[in-house]
């Protein structure tokens, strides 16, 4: 075989074949095209979904419903709501999940206990839970803890060494309690993905920095997590995209603050149900849109130096720095 | 440089490590030798406390490694210590183990410039001219997995040199390569012998260890069975299992 091309024969035509049909793809598209225009037809052609009611006015010269000012208003907090509640829960996942792969069995066992509580109990009844905790105690204090009790032991009765102390129901308005349900409980799911993702990197990583000489602090924030994030960006991306749709759930707390509770008030006040859920589905989707295009960016960010399409850029970088031009 | 007194290591109750005594004198390059299993790699992280040692005692340029002899007693030395201790010990992975989500460059400077916290500037230009060393100063901007394992073992070799160690650690550096590639890190290597690094290195090419090793150790059953230098041990083993090891890999 090798001879052939140290006889110097020429190269063969390429060769052009007939390609393979395929008749089934054909089928498929045709049967989804007439599902589609079925769909359309069903949407346009009947009146009670009341388009212009979502986009044009909702009546009485105001703006459709998807655009009325309390809607955009409650588009706000449940953005505020999500951005607050996965934020406290990311960096609250991280610690626990450090905790978690610690040595220390009392550390490891706390961490354990945490995500066990967190993730049995529904978010919906936390939720709720959290709204109704001014129940219990009437006062959330800051100061040295078990005070009084200390005091008697001393003699001392009544010693408060308290800083400062707010009404439970004032600390615990809607808004914190919604926004602590939410993060407390997102917090034990992004605990187990950080830890899958820590789990996930090569121990010869860690092995191989700490033989440079680098503390278990910079072992963890400069070599193993930023592995880890490949593991743990998806995930975190389908959790934040259940957290924007899961903010609904404190219109229990009772929130007002919030999307779906605007827009059902708006039901509720003029009658019309079935075009403001439309409207509630349509928001939804735009925020996860966003989102999906948020964590391609973060995804390509944290792709550095693996894969194909990563390895593909360096090489045409590479080609074009030794032409002297950038890409 | 090196001394080690009858190191001991378990695993579980797997005694790895039965009693290694060891010295290498500064500059000089020893070679381990022995077959899989024999304790060579443990013997080589125990010495920069990847593995801590049961009984026994290791100590690099006098320094105890891992504990701290106070009043005839030994205290466990801190995270901090250890990691100050392992600054002066360069190792070489089997696998590599280099940064993937760094390039050939940040992989070179991230220990001096984080660890160190010197000059990035000078730290920049020192681990160009390491990689230029190796032969890689074309791949500074590349990313480990463009490389094959002959380059990543050549920058995996200057990011430990980037340390300016005392002493240098090579486990197998060589045996997860391809056979075409070998050539070029045992050549990285023989540059190192002859600028004077202290080195040790634990390794089954036999041609190495003739060529450039002032002193062999062949382990066996967790102890060191023979000691000398190459061209004797090589090529008149006086222990049977030294024979019989050498008789298969030659």
């Amino acid at each position: 075989m090798t001879t052939d091309t140290q006889t110097g024969r020429a190269r063969p035509e390429a060769i052009k074949a007939v390609p393979v049909r395929h008749p089934g793809r054909w089928v498929a598209i045709a049967v989804l095209a007439v599902l589609a225009a079925m769909f359309l037809h069903l949407i346009f052609t009947n009146d009670r979904f009341n388009w212009h009611f979502i986009f044009v006015s909702i009546g009485g010269g105001k703006r459709g419903v998807l655009f009325t000012g309390p809607v955009l208003e409650g588009l706000r907090g449940t953005l505020l709501l999500t951005v607050l509640s996965m934020v406290i829960g990311v960096v609250l996942g991280v610690v626990i999940a450090i905790m978690r792969l610690s040595p220390n069995p009392v550390l490891s066992s706390v961490a354990w206990l945490y995500t066990w509580v967190f993730r049995a109990v529904p978010r919906l009844v936390l939720a709720i839970l959290f709204g109704n905790l001014g129940i219990l105690w009437d006062r959330i204090g800051f100061g040295l803890p078990f005070d009084s009790q200390i005091g008697n032991l001393f003699g001392v009765h009544d010693l408060n060494a308290q800083f400062f102390s707010i009404k439970a129901t004032d600390l615990l308005s809607g808004f914190v309690a919604g926004v602590l349900a939410l993060a407390l409980s997102e917090a034990a799911y992004m605990a187990e993905i950080v830890r899958a993702g820590i789990q996930s990197v090569d121990p010869g990583q860690a092995e191989a920095a700490s033989a440079l000489g680098m503390s278990r602090g910079q072992v963890l924030r400069r070599i193993v997590l930023p592995q880890a994030m490949r593991v743990i960006v998806p995930p975190t991306g389908n959790e934040t995209i259940a957290m924007v749709k899961d903010t609904s759930l404190v219109a229990f707390v009772p929130v007002t603050f919030e999307l779906f509770f605007q827009l059902q008030a708006i039901s509720s006040r003029t009658f019309i149900v079935l075009p403001v859920l439309i409207a509630a589905c349509l928001w939804y989707l735009i925020i996860c849109s966003v989102l999906m295009i948020v964590q391609f960016f973060v995804e390509r960010h944290f792709g550095r130096g693996y894969g194909a399409s990563g390895k593909a850029k360096m090489r045409l970088r590479g080609i074009a720095a030794e032409q002297g031009g950038k890409l | 440089m090196v001394r080690a007194e009858d190191v001991h290591k378990s695993f579980g109750s797997l005694e790895v490590l039965k009693g290694v005594d060891l010295v290498v004198k500064s500059g000089e390059v020893c070679c381990v030798l022995g077959p899989s299993g024999s304790g060579k790699s443990t013997f080589l992280r125990c010495i920069n406390h990847l593995e801590k040692i049961d009984a026994g005692r290791i100590l690099v340029d006098g320094d105890l490694i891992g504990y701290r002899e106070r009043g005839g007693k030994l205290h466990e030395l801190g995270e901090k210590d250890v990691a100050a201790q392992r600054r002066a010990i360069g190792m070489v992975f089997q696998r590599f183990n280099l940064f993937p989500h760094m390039t050939v460059l940040q992989n070179v400077m991230e220990a001096p410039a984080r660890v160190k916290k010197e000059n990035k500037a000078e730290v920049r230009d020192r681990a160009a001219a390491l990689l230029e060393r190796v032969g890689l100063g074309a791949k500074v901007d590349s990313y480990p997995g463009q490389l094959s394992g002959g380059q990543q073992q050549r920058v995996a070799i200057a990011r430990a040199l980037a340390m300016r160690p005392k002493l240098m650690l090579f486990d197998e550096p060589t045996s997860a390569l391809d056979p075409e590639l070998v050539g070029e890190v045992l050549d990285v290597m023989k540059d190192l012998a002859r600028d004077g690094m202290t080195m040790i290195v634990v390794t089954h090419e036999i041609g190495f260890a003739r060529e450039v090793g002032d002193s062999v150790i062949f382990m066996d059953g967790g102890v060191v069975v023979e000691k000398g230098a190459p061209a004797e041990i090589l090529a008149n083993p006086q222990h049977q299992r030294t024979r019989a090891f050498l008789s298969k890999v030659l």
